[in-house]
């Protein structure tokens, strides 16, 4: 059922009747099911001619209560609910979970494990942008970019597919390591994806990056300011695009990526273009990463010896990783039993989507999936 | 800074607090009452500087609920938790979503998820739940749904 809004009260003091032209606002619904929302998002716009007066989104169509849920699960259960989350970054979620555990358990990862994880969270984040690419571009009328994106995430998740069974919720990462060793023909694949993807990256740029309808479209579009992109909590590229050091792999490093060179990406324009453009470059620092740990898997466990069943120690345990979408964090507050007593998932799409009120406010109604583009919102992730 | 100097520095802004160091990060427990002046003075002081607010939830200890807060300095990079106990019949506290603006969304998650009352909330409305959700605060630990809820 429809819910009242704000808005909708203040439209009805305005005109009773509905139909006053004269200065009347206009009140719109995008979504819950509108292609530009990526997702059953529904959005209520209100309107001052085309200019936007306020957006407020409405969450929760696809609400699962994953934090209840994770409370009657144990700490090895747990992990394969949170890919149904940010299902773009199942592999990276399933990752800060088995590091909370890991944290509570104090259990050493096996290095050929960390590798495996680390490569498989880039091939993630790589898969991730090149759908969000794809998408934006059909957000601002592109339709050619959408099919070139999927034909090399395709490579992409034909290698998940044969590591771990599954295209997108791959539950591979498990507390002590992965599931699995890599297939025998991992490393063949995913180098043989490198130097594809090295060429269509250029493309990807020439087509759309350097096209002066897309950089008309999204240049001064959406802007937020380093100071109310901190306030309103955002993290990732969407804030990166801003000028806020963010990076999580950076800042507090887990696995090997203190151990590999990459650069964090920043611009410092605060609008669409400039998130735009930290996505772009940070698919090129993605593949580097790829490229330097692909011949440098060491031999190993690729789990450690973990009990049966697994109980945390009574305390509280918090672990962050770098998503594609930003900040992840997993907040475990165990009572020495088998299961979390209380669980808390951070997601960074939450906070992402509750700036973009504060980024459309005064711009046009068009640009609107322009901006929501480059917040590069999941909705699984937002609702939870 | 230290986790020393943070003690020092948060014990000169508001004396009554007590601490916790079992944790990951430095937990500071505050009143309730106290809150509003003491969350302006985190985000304000510049040595502390606690600017990022990435993580508001609340937890339901069947006695009490706790506020927990996670802070993070974006210029000096240390982090601190922030705990509140409230009465677990009539839980109340100041909102800080004029502070950090990401408080607005999670404080409105937390009060349908909990029923706490978060006063002076420009917007305390439903976010996630459908209407009709009101009062019933599905991650209390009491909660039942015979209908929804599948138990484990």
């Amino acid at each position: 059922m429809y819910r009242e809004t704000q808005i909708i009260e203040d439209r009805s003091t305005v005109s009773p009747t509905g139909v006053d032209l004269e200065g009347a606002d206009l009140v719109i619904n995008v979504g819950p099911q509108h292609p530009a929302t990526h997702g059953v998002l529904h959005l209520v716009i209100a309107l001052n001619g085309e200019t936007i007066k306020k957006v407020e989104p409405h969450l929760g169509y696809i609400h699962r209560s994953i934090e209840k849920m994770c409370e009657s699960l144990s700490y090895r259960q747990f992990i394969y609910v949170t890919s149904r989350m940010d299902y773009l970054s199942s592999h990276i979620n399933n990752h800060g979970c088995a590091l909370c555990v890991e944290k509570g358990l104090q259990l050493e990862v096996p290095a050929r494990a960390q590798v495996i994880r680390v490569l498989m969270d880039e091939l993630t984040r790589l898969a991730s942008h090149q759908l969000w690419w794809g998408a934006m571009a059909m957000d601002v009328g592109a339709l050619t970019p959408f099919f070139l994106a999927f034909r090399e995430r395709e490579m992409i998740n034909d290698i998940m597919e044969e590591t771990c069974g599954a295209r997108l919720t791959m539950n591979y990462m498990v507390p002590g390591g992965v599931m699995v060793d890599i297939h025998p023909d991992f490393q063949r694949r995913v180098k043989e994806f490198i130097t594809h993807f090295k060429n269509k990256i250029d493309e990807y740029d020439e087509l759309v990056t350097g096209n002066v309808i897309f950089q008309n479209r999204t240049k001064n579009v959406g802007y937020i300011s380093k100071e109310d992109a901190i306030s309103y909590g955002m993290s990732g590229p969407s804030a990166r695009g801003s000028g806020v050091q963010c990076d999580i792999r950076k800042l507090y490093p887990y696995e090997v990526y203190d151990k590999v060179k990459f650069d964090e990406i920043i611009e410092t324009d605060g609008d669409s273009f400039a998130r735009y453009m930290v996505r772009m470059k940070e698919m090129r620092q993605s593949l580097s990463i790829v490229e330097q740990l692909i011949d440098n898997i060491p031999e190993g466990d690729f789990q450690a010896k973990t009990k049966a069943v697994l109980k945390l120690p009574k305390g509280e345990f918090y672990s962050r990783v770098e998503t594609a979408r930003g900040d992840f964090g997993v907040y475990i507050i165990s009572e020495g039993g088998t299961t979390p007593y209380r669980i808390k998932f951070r997601s960074p799409g939450f906070s992402n989507l509750s700036a973009l009120d504060h980024m459309a406010r005064g711009g046009k109604i068009g640009d609107l999936v322009a901006i929501m583009g480059t917040l590069d919102l999941v909705i699984p992730d937002i609702d939870r | 800074m230290t986790t020393e100097e943070l003690k020092i520095k948060i014990s000169e802004l508001l004396p009554s607090v007590t601490f916790e160091e079992d944790g990951q990060w430095l937990n500071v427990i505050a009143d309730a009452k106290d809150w509003l002046p003491f969350a302006n003075s985190l985000r304000d002081h510049p040595e502390l500087h606690f600017d990022y607010l990435f993580c508001l939830t609340c937890v339901d200890w069947k006695t009490h609920l706790t506020m927990v807060y996670h802070f993070e300095s974006t210029q000096h990079r240390h982090i601190v938790v922030v705990k509140s106990k409230l009465d677990r019949n009539k839980p109340e506290i100041e909102t800080v979503s004029h502070i950090w603006r990401t408080a607005d969304f999670h404080e409105r998650e937390v009060y349908e998820l909990f029923g706490v009352n978060f006063l002076n909330h420009p917007d305390l409305r439903l976010l996630i739940l459908p209407e009709g959700w009101e009062g019933k605060n599905p991650l209390r630990k009491d909660f039942e749904d015979p209908v929804n809820m599948v138990k484990l």
